[in-house]
């Protein structure tokens, strides 16, 4: 070879694949104000739909009017529970198993409960006559709190359930209960806590949060009477979910339905879901023959589009009195509002909440969780976590420093001494789980180094005795989190949506020139998914990630999928990717043995090329292969380059990481500074670093949104008293903290490029650790657990209670 | 409803249309108009998705009527691009920088920190930050949209851009 022939490593470079931090293709049109969202979209007649909604959180109603409504200039139809009633549609089932109003059938069961749907030519007409629609109410007793919910003489919510003992997930004991659900061994749990020489219990509360993604739920709804077909714009993280639901919902066949999800402005959760907004819509479309949006504004999206969270956890740990974890107790109230329309996996009503053993080897561990009904709005989705997932890490990780705050040990040493150790991996825990990899120590002692954490305790030992000395009104913090993620699911024996398993999907298609198409059964909301499926492409096929176009959303062209969310996109249609692609490159392979007159085994292959094996020299690039594949296939071969993949995972991945945070907190004013984070995050191989980094930062912040002010409160009338952007916390770039983000790679050993899913880490781990730094500035006064979120009013109230101002 | 006159000169073209009074801003550029860079996210004035240089100041607008604006000069991520039709130097930031994820906010938040940096063309990180804080982001968490806006800064000011060290 002469000097100018570019090495192995320089062509690999020019590929831009894995481990390349390749700049983002999506941002060419994003940055030109060229994404095209779902209300970008104008059709020709199109009607705009509002909803006229509940007033009351518990009410019957008496009576609807619609006259008024009906009567403006611009109204085009009115739609009730009876008009869907006339096409079995005024309830709807939920992904939980559960069945939902459409529009309030009989009585409303939560604030900004769909009443009725009214559709005209703009949408400021809509709104103006949803306003106009007469609902006649008679009050009901209003409960919002689970732990009441299964009272004696609690207000039945779901009179509609009356008589059924029998829910989704078996026995009833209660008309507002839903689901009893255990896992875990809980004769082995009780007899470690009998046994054990320490034992600590705390009522962990994890508060409903709400995902809000900056754009809201919407949808365009154009049913052509005339083709009998129905095409749906959404913002669906799931959109053949959403057409498989819609099919059988609405009856039209399934291959007469087209979901096109086109650019998502976030989702993080809230986009999972079927809403009440979209039946309306379809049925508007199908009722008027014209096209219908609707749009939800953020009232709407944040008091009615599904919330997360809502979880009450009164967690035990057992321990020995020199800090060896023995055993797990958790026992949980969720609330589910009205009706339980989680997303999760089916069969799993509380999700993968048994991660709740976390990162530490306990040998014997038991949870069961109690699914209620309130009058709160529906739902229970995974907000930028996998399933019910950070709820568990949260209350391990409280509850671990708890422990360690009783054995007077120091919350990083003590987890440190309970690690799962790397020799143990792969690893079974207590709930059943098998933790794929993992190299914990290493992780736990680079943070420590990283932040110098003995000198931040020596640091917080001296401004401890400052301010009892009365020097200082400042409490400095330290937060440790370490948690292990499950996520990526999958594998079908364990999950499935109504019955469809968990698979995901890649078809790729190589041009003759050499450059490609890949379309997959997930949706991007912003993770960057048109720039890290075509690295994997590029790595595993020796082609430039630029000359590959990738496509998600639209059900008529994307293999079947069960969308993105819970981290898996990278877990299972990362794996389809990879998959297909090695079916193509064994295709490849021998075409070029054909071409190259050698046997299929006498080839090697090099970056972008199969070479002869001691004849480098003698090679067929893939970009020389695509074109052989269309015009020169060996005799008897199929023509053409194109591969398609379900992946259906053999185990779920379990990305963990080590987080660290400091903060100062003002006794006088409750004011938080977050000093310092550190967030160490591995999740397994690296696609594209710059996008984990993205991915990071970003769960980190909506981590710091709720571990320090995010609630969807409800007062004791049921009113929502957080539905706008007034009282909701988002943070800003203001209070933002500064973070710092690090890794190592431990890859997963099940999947084909060995990598895990990142998205949601930050989110799991961030929260805990936010939330042990407050609670480490107050520990060593006498408190034991201060409830989320930790804003300025609830901090200053903790040092109320505990008597520092004087 | 009798409907106003409007003309007004949005991304350097004179636009003259006929708007109720009670249409906001955001929806005539976006429904009449077909200028979708600008988003609504809120409609209450927090968010900033809709943030569109008006008269020379960053204006939200989801809560200012069309009419309002009657006369204005405004320019929106559609007008951002520099005249010979290369990308603006925050337009080409945000990428380099990794200042966006899904986009939402992005059109929002370039017309907010152009006008920044047309009155702060060297700030700070802190003022960086207190500059785009009526911008909400739910997807980056801000740090590399600090970066991208110096990276902007210090482009439009002829010198090359280095990243500050961690």
């Amino acid at each position: 070879m002469n000097d100018m022939t570019p090495t192995s490593a320089e062509r690999a470079e020019k590929l831009e694949g894995m481990g390349c931090k390749r700049k983002r293709v999506e941002d060419i049109r994003f940055t030109q104000g060229k994404g095209n969202y779902v209300d970008d979209l104008k059709l020709p007649g199109m009607l705009h739909g509002d909803f006229n909604r509940s007033p009351h959180a518990h009410a019957r109603i008496k009576k609807i009017d619609t006259t008024k409504a009906a009567a403006v200039p611009g109204v085009v139809a009115v739609i009730t529970a009876e008009t869907l009633k006339t096409v079995n549609l005024a309830w709807m089932p939920t992904l939980a198993g559960d069945t939902q109003m459409v529009l309030a059938d009989g009585k409303v069961l939560f604030q900004n409960q769909e009443v009725a749907f009214v559709i005209a030519t703009d949408r400021y007409i809509a709104a103006d006559a949803a306003d106009l629609v007469e609902v006649e109410y008679e009050p009901l007793p209003v409960n919002v709190d689970p732990l009441k919910a299964m009272a004696p003489n609690a207000p039945m919510i779901r009179e509609d359930l009356k008589d059924k003992t029998d829910g989704a997930h078996g026995k009833r004991k209660h008309y507002n209960h839903i689901f009893s659900w255990q896992a875990g061994d809980k004769a082995a749990a009780d007899a470690a806590f009998a046994k054990a020489d320490v034992t600590i219990r705390e009522m962990i509360v994890y508060p409903r949060v709400h995902p809000c993604p900056l754009e809201t739920c919407q949808c365009v709804a154009s049913f052509d009477k005339i083709k009998g077909e129905l095409t749906l714009w959404g913002t669906f993280q799931a959109p053949h979910v959403i057409r498989t639901v819609g099919s059988l919902i609405s009856k039209i066949p399934e291959h007469k339905i087209h979901v096109i999800a086109p650019d998502i402005g976030g989702g993080f959760g809230n986009k999972v879901g079927a809403y009440p907004g979209y039946i309306c819509s379809i049925v508007a479309s199908i009722v008027t023959g014209v096209p219908v949006k609707w749009v939800e504004d953020r009232i709407e999206n944040l008091s009615t589009t599904a919330f997360a969270r809502d979880f009450y956890m009164d967690v035990e740990i057992a321990a020995t009195k020199d800090g060896k974890v023995t055993g797990l107790r958790c026992y949980t109230i969720a609330d589910h509002g009205a009706f339980d329309a989680c997303a999760n996996a089916t069969k799993w009503p509380a999700g993968l909440f048994s991660i709740i053993s976390g990162s530490y080897d306990f040998p014997a561990a038991h949870c069961l969780v109690d699914g209620v009904y309130t009058n709160k709005a529906p739902g229970g989705v995974a907000y930028r976590c996998s399933f019910r997932v950070t709820e568990a890490a949260y209350a391990i990780e409280r509850a671990m420093d708890i422990m360690a705050q009783k054995l007077g040990m120091d919350p990083a040493e003590f987890r440190v001494k309970n690690l799962i150790r790397r020799e143990q991996f792969p690893y079974t825990s207590a709930f059943g789980w098998q933790y794929d990899s993992g190299d914990y120590q290493t992780a736990m002692t680079k943070a420590m180094e990283k932040v110098n954490y003995k000198k931040l305790r020596d640091e917080q030992k001296a401004k401890r005795e400052a301010f009892k000395r009365g020097e200082t009104r400042e409490l400095m913090g330290i937060g440790v989190a370490f948690f292990t993620e499950i996520v990526g699911a999958g594998p079908s024996r364990a999950c499935d949506i109504l019955g469809i398993a968990m698979f995901d999907s890649a078809e790729i298609r190589i041009h003759p020139t050499g450059s490609g198409i890949c379309r997959l059964g997930t949706k991007s909301q912003g993770q960057g998914h048109e720039t890290t499926y075509a690295q994997i492409i590029a790595t595993e096929l020796g082609l430039p990630a630029d000359s590959i176009t990738v496509e998600e959303g639209n059900t008529d062209t994307a293999p079947y999928g069960l969308g993105t969310y819970g981290s898996r996109s990278t877990p299972v249609s990362g794996a389809a990717t990879a998959m297909a692609c090695r079916k193509i490159k064994a295709k490849a392979q021998m075409i070029a043995a054909y071409m190259l007159e050698v046997h299929d085994d006498d080839l090697e292959w090099d970056v972008d090329r199969f070479r002869v094996r001691g004849n480098p020299e003698r090679f067929k690039t893939m970009t020389e292969l695509a074109w052989a594949a269309y015009h020169e296939v060996p005799p008897g071969m199929e023509p053409g380059l194109e591969a398609i993949n379900y992946y259906d995972p053999p185990n779920f991945t379990f990305p963990f990481g080590a987080y660290i945070c400091v903060v100062d907190v003002d006794v006088d004013t409750g004011t938080t500074k977050v000093r310092r984070f550190y967030a160490l995050d591995d999740c397994g191989t690296r696609i594209n670093p710059m996008i984990i980094e993205g991915q990071i930062h970003g769960g980190l912040t909506e981590a710091f949104g709720i571990a320090m002010g995010q609630e969807i409160h409800y007062d004791d009338d049921g009113n929502v008293t957080t539905a706008s952007f007034m009282d909701y916390f988002l943070p800003t770039a203001v209070e933002t903290p500064h973070w710092e983000t690090d890794w190592t790679t431990t890859p997963s050993p099940h999947h084909p490029i060995g990598a895990k899913g990142v998205g949601e880490s930050p989110n799991v781990g961030g929260v805990p650790c936010f939330s042990n730094a407050i609670n480490d500035a107050f520990g060593f006064l006498g408190s034991t657990h201060i409830q989320m979120p930790h804003d300025h009013w609830r901090t200053w109230m903790a040092a109320e209670k505990l008597g520092l101002h004087g | 409803m009798a409907k106003s006159q409007v003309v007004m000169k949005i991304n350097g073209k004179t636009v003259e249309a006929l708007v109720e009074p009670r249409t906001l801003l955001i929806h005539f550029l976006r429904e009449e108009l077909n200028i979708t860079g600008p988003h609504i996210g809120c409609e209450t004035s927090h968010c900033g998705a809709c943030t569109v240089d008006l008269n020379g100041k960053s204006v939200k607008s989801c809560t200012m009527f069309a009419v309002q604006a009657n006369g204005a000069e405004i320019r929106t991520i559609e007008g951002m691009a520099n005249a010979d039709g290369t990308l603006h130097a925050l337009q080409e930031g945000f990428r380099e920088m990794h200042g966006l994820q899904c986009g939402f906010c992005t059109p929002g938040m370039i017309v907010r920190a152009y006008r920044l940096l047309q009155e702060n063309p060297n700030p700070t990180e802190e003022e960086i930050r207190h500059g785009i804080s009526g911008n909400l982001c739910r997807c980056t968490g801000y740090q590399n949209i600090v970066k991208a806006i110096q990276f902007a800064a210090v482009k439009l000011a002829g010198v090359p851009f280095q990243e500050a060290a961690e």
